[in-house]
């Protein structure tokens, strides 16, 4: 039987999974969380926010269909699609 | 459709929001723009699941949000500012739409941000700002029971670790590159202000037990897809200490992106402003970090007076001028304590990774002269953090300028470029 | 302090780097002077796209030649110079701009440079993203893209490898045999070659070069948007024009993913900063042939100054002072023609042959008002 989904958490999906998130949680600490690594570097490193105040785009991930948006100021909302990139 | 604004203030931390809710109150029709998603800046970040601006501090932040909110004040959260289509108007992005914003007057005050070092691994997932985990953690990052290690340099370290052992982490031990020779004397400064020690006491009750190295720095990190020690080197010698965060900035850099971009006179990078906060460009006012970082009580008293003095009340501004010459020499004295030690600079091995957007080694910058030397043939700066990273390591690192901020002065959507997209932004805040 | 060398070359761009290779290589002492770093000027401010045009007989010529003597080049070249050679698509709007692509494609194909006609439906299938309602156009393969900036800094370091110097500085005087920098530098040259670009009037003066602005967008990565360099055919009118400003539809796939759009013309304007107008006017173009280009994030826009003549053809060879020799005004073709500019003027500093006519581009034309058309 599904576990109930409290009011206060919200449904997303990140990389194709989907998960449920405590209302008002960032993208990029939802991301993190799931415990990927956010995103892979021009050289194929794995990297994951080193500002999280929207200046270093470490945390950038395609958020519904649009690509290398900063995660940490995106609050987590019902129904997001989120591809790591 | 444009949205006018008599006063424009740019960035709702504390000293934006000064600013605007005086000259609010002074009779002004006033905009606060900021592209955080909630008023508060960095210092001030409200805390996951709760609006507002984060009051645990103290500081005067309840008291200024109360003022906030009962003012008239416009507040447009989540936009961000990247380009002046045209005189006395700004655009700004949210998400996919872009909006102009016009103003008779503009007061900038779009804050500071860490200034990071590379050493070996500091690519790590996990490694990132001071200030940047505790961002994290009131975004809602669990660190109940967490291994972290904070290093780095400022009165920052000091305030993160007791708001993560607040939060439940085991904050294994602080590293301040600052000898005790050096911030000896700011410490003792600190104790004349009776605020001070209070804010003084209550880390270091909040940090007992916490061991606090001075003189130290991390060496390098380690791991595989993400951090599991850091070593630092302690009065000279190394020790590795395992971990599952690794917190580390060295103190702040001016935002000063914004302002240049306008046009203002930069002097050794910060804003050049009067007494009054007014920049050598007419009807534009800078208050806060982008003038010198200087904290929190100078943030507060600037933001008043350019509040004051664009509603049209210099007058009123004396005794705060006064004040703001007390914090303008805090400032002067936290500049030294935590001035940054030569030690620094020679962390880095060849494939240390400098640009993180670009994924440029250390190695390569060797040899080139100037920051657009190495911009053009190693391709540093060229990724989307625009050189905010890694310019303002490579200034300490070789002693560049990165200099030049054409728009847009944050990445932004090509269709924001041509026009404002949607002219009606649906999330205006009038008051709560 | 007093250097002499049999050339001196006053600009490390394209094509300054690009003569002190050839000056080198034939045994010359070379000095290369450069105010800011090698590559900084045009250089870096324009495409880095080798493209064959056919405004006339003569730019044919010099283009396609260049273009040959790149494709010889690019196995040695290194990779932070990205060569690319993913070839040019002309794009064709309607019917009308499709009988010009078929005109150029049999100018193309009689001159010996493989050129093929794509209709609407393979158009779409060699580049998705373009607006399917466009007629077709024409592909020549033989063109490719590279970043500049790596390219100059690559010749005159291969030019350092046979023992030419450069010479960090700015050059203030320049004529009779004699170069004086700024810091009160002198160098006494047999052969002073002009390679400054727009600012080629200031050292010699009198010349008929003029600023040319442009402008440019790129794209954060978006690899696979776009495959080929897309030109659309309008571009010649754009290009072919001696006043006003102009905008037309330019865009580059570069190797990191990122797309590099243009493109801008402007006369009479000095400024370096950006003009709003001419960049939505940019980019309202490009979406018309690019629907989905708005959508992409935008890192940065620049501007620079192109070096333009009254032929729209480059400055090649002597001077009324028998030291000073030109290599300027090559508007928008500076990256493809530097190498032909360079064995060009190579060749008549040697007085050997040269595979192509040097006639066409000698700066005597200009003043005795010679067109070659």
């Amino acid at each position: 039987m599904p576990k109930p989904i409290r009011p206060d958490s919200v449904q997303i999906t990140i990389d194709g999974e989907p998960r449920t998130i405590e209302a008002g949680t960032t993208v990029a600490v939802a991301i993190a969380v799931a415990g990927l690594p956010g995103r892979t570097s021009v050289s194929g490193q794995p990297r994951g926010p080193l500002c999280a105040m929207g200046i270093c785009f470490e945390c950038r991930a395609t958020v519904n269909g649009i690509a290398h948006r900063r995660t940490c100021q995106i609050v987590c909302e019902p129904g997001m699609d989120i591809l790591t990139q | 459709m444009t949205q006018h604004f008599q006063t424009l203030v740019v960035g709702s931390g504390p000293a934006g929001i000064a600013a605007a809710t005086v000259a609010a109150e002074y009779g002004s029709r006033v905009g606060l723009i900021d592209d955080n998603p909630d008023i508060g800046g960095q210092i001030w970040r409200a805390q996951r699941g709760k609006s507002g601006p984060d009051i645990s501090h103290g500081g005067g932040a309840e008291r200024w949000s109360k003022r906030l909110f009962a003012s008239s004040v416009t507040r447009l959260q989540g936009w961000s500012v990247f380009d002046q289509p045209s005189p006395y108007t700004l655009r700004a992005e949210r998400q996919n739409i872009a909006a102009d914003f016009s103003y008779d007057q503009l007061i900038l005050a779009t804050g500071a941000r860490e200034r990071f070092l590379p050493f070996p691994g500091w690519t790590l997932p996990n490694v990132m700002g001071v200030g940047a985990i505790q961002a994290m953690v009131k975004g809602g990052l669990p660190v109940q029971g967490k291994r972290i290690v904070v290093a780095g340099s400022g009165p920052l370290l000091l305030a993160v670790a007791a708001a993560l052992r607040a939060a439940g982490a085991v904050v294994v031990c602080i590293a301040e590159q600052a000898s005790i020779k050096s911030l000896t004397p700011f410490a003792l400064s600190l104790v004349r202000d009776p605020a001070k020690i209070l804010q003084g006491l209550r880390y270091r009750a909040s940090t007992f037990g916490v061991p606090f190295h001075t003189g130290s720095w991390p060496v390098a990190a380690t791991g595989k897809d993400r951090i599991s020690s850091v070593t630092l080197s302690i009065h000279g010698s190394l020790q590795e200490i395992p971990c599952d965060y690794l917190a580390c900035g060295f103190h702040l850099v001016s935002n000063i992106e914004l302002a240049s971009m306008l046009g203002c006179r930069i002097d050794q990078g910060i804003v050049a402003v009067d007494e009054l906060q007014r920049t050598s460009i007419p009807g534009i006012f800078c208050a806060g970090e982008p003038t010198g970082i200087g904290g929190l009580e100078k943030s507060l008293l600037e933001g008043e007076i350019a509040g004051l003095a664009s509603a049209g009340h210099p007058e009123k501004t004396r005794s705060l001028i006064t004040q703001h010459q007390a914090a303008a020499r805090f400032a002067v004295k936290l500049d030294h304590a935590f001035a940054l030690r030569p030690e620094l600079k020679n962390l880095s091995q060849n494939d240390t990774i400098v640009c993180r957007c670009e994924d440029v080694s250390f190695a390569a910058l060797q040899g080139h002269t100037s920051w657009r030397s190495a911009k053009l043939h190693t391709r540093c700066g060229m990724g989307p953090c625009q050189g905010r990273i890694c310019g303002s390591a490579t200034e300490v690192l070789f002693g560049w300028n990165a200099s030049s901020v054409r728009p847009p002065v944050l990445p932004s959507l090509i269709s924001s470029l041509i026009s404002p997209t949607d002219g009606n932004p649906s999330s205006l805040q009038k008051a709560k | 302090m007093i250097r002499t060398c049999d050339v001196a070359i006053l600009g490390c761009g394209i094509v300054g780097s690009a003569c002190a290779l050839e000056c080198a290589r034939a045994g010359m002492s070379v000095i290369v002077i450069e105010q800011d770093t090698p590559g900084s000027g045009a250089t870096a401010a324009g495409m880095g796209h080798i493209v064959v045009m056919d405004d006339s007989p003569a730019q044919f010529a010099l283009t396609s030649y260049s273009q040959m003597l790149w494709r010889q080049l690019s196995p040695e070249l290194p990779a932070n110079v990205e060569y690319h050679a993913c070839g040019t698509i002309w794009v064709a709007a309607d019917d009308e701009e499709l009988a010009e692509a078929h005109r150029k494609q049999t100018y193309y194909t009689t001159r010996g440079l493989p050129a093929e006609m794509l209709d609407s439906a393979q158009l779409r299938e060699a580049e998705p993203n373009l607006n399917p309602s466009l007629a077709g156009g024409l592909r020549v393969l033989s063109d490719a893209v590279l970043y500049s900036p790596s390219a100059a800094a690559y010749f005159m370091q291969q030019a350092q490898q046979c023992s030419a110097r450069l010479l960090y500085g700015r050059c203030v005087q320049a004529s009779h045999g004699e170069v004086r920098l700024e810091d009160g530098t002198t160098l006494h040259a047999k052969i002073i070659i002009n390679a400054t670009g727009a600012l080629s009037p200031d050292l010699t003066p009198g010349i008929l070069v003029k600023k040319r602005k442009g402008h440019l967008i790129i794209t954060d990565r978006y690899p696979g948007f776009l495959n080929h360099q897309l030109v659309e055919l309008g571009y010649l009118k754009s290009a072919h024009s001696t006043i006003g400003d102009s905008v037309a539809f330019n865009v580059q796939p570069r190797k990191t993913g990122q797309l590099l759009i243009g493109s801008s013309r402007q006369y009479d304007a000095e400024d370096s900063g950006v003009d709003h107008a001419i960049i939505a006017s940019m980019i309202e173009r490009a979406a018309l042939y690019m629907p989905k280009l708005p959508s992409l994030s935008a890192l940065r826009i620049w501007s620079g100054f192109r070096a333009a003549t009254p032929d729209k053809l480059p400055l090649i060879g002597p001077t009324e002072d028998p030291t000073v020799f030109l290599a300027t005004g090559h508007e928008g073709l500076g990256i493809t023609t530097s190498l032909a500019t360079a064995r060009l003027l190579l060749d008549h500093l040697l007085k050997r042959p040269s595979a192509i006519p040097l006639a066409p581009y000698l700066p005597s034309r200009v003043a005795a008002g010679v067109a070659h058309a």
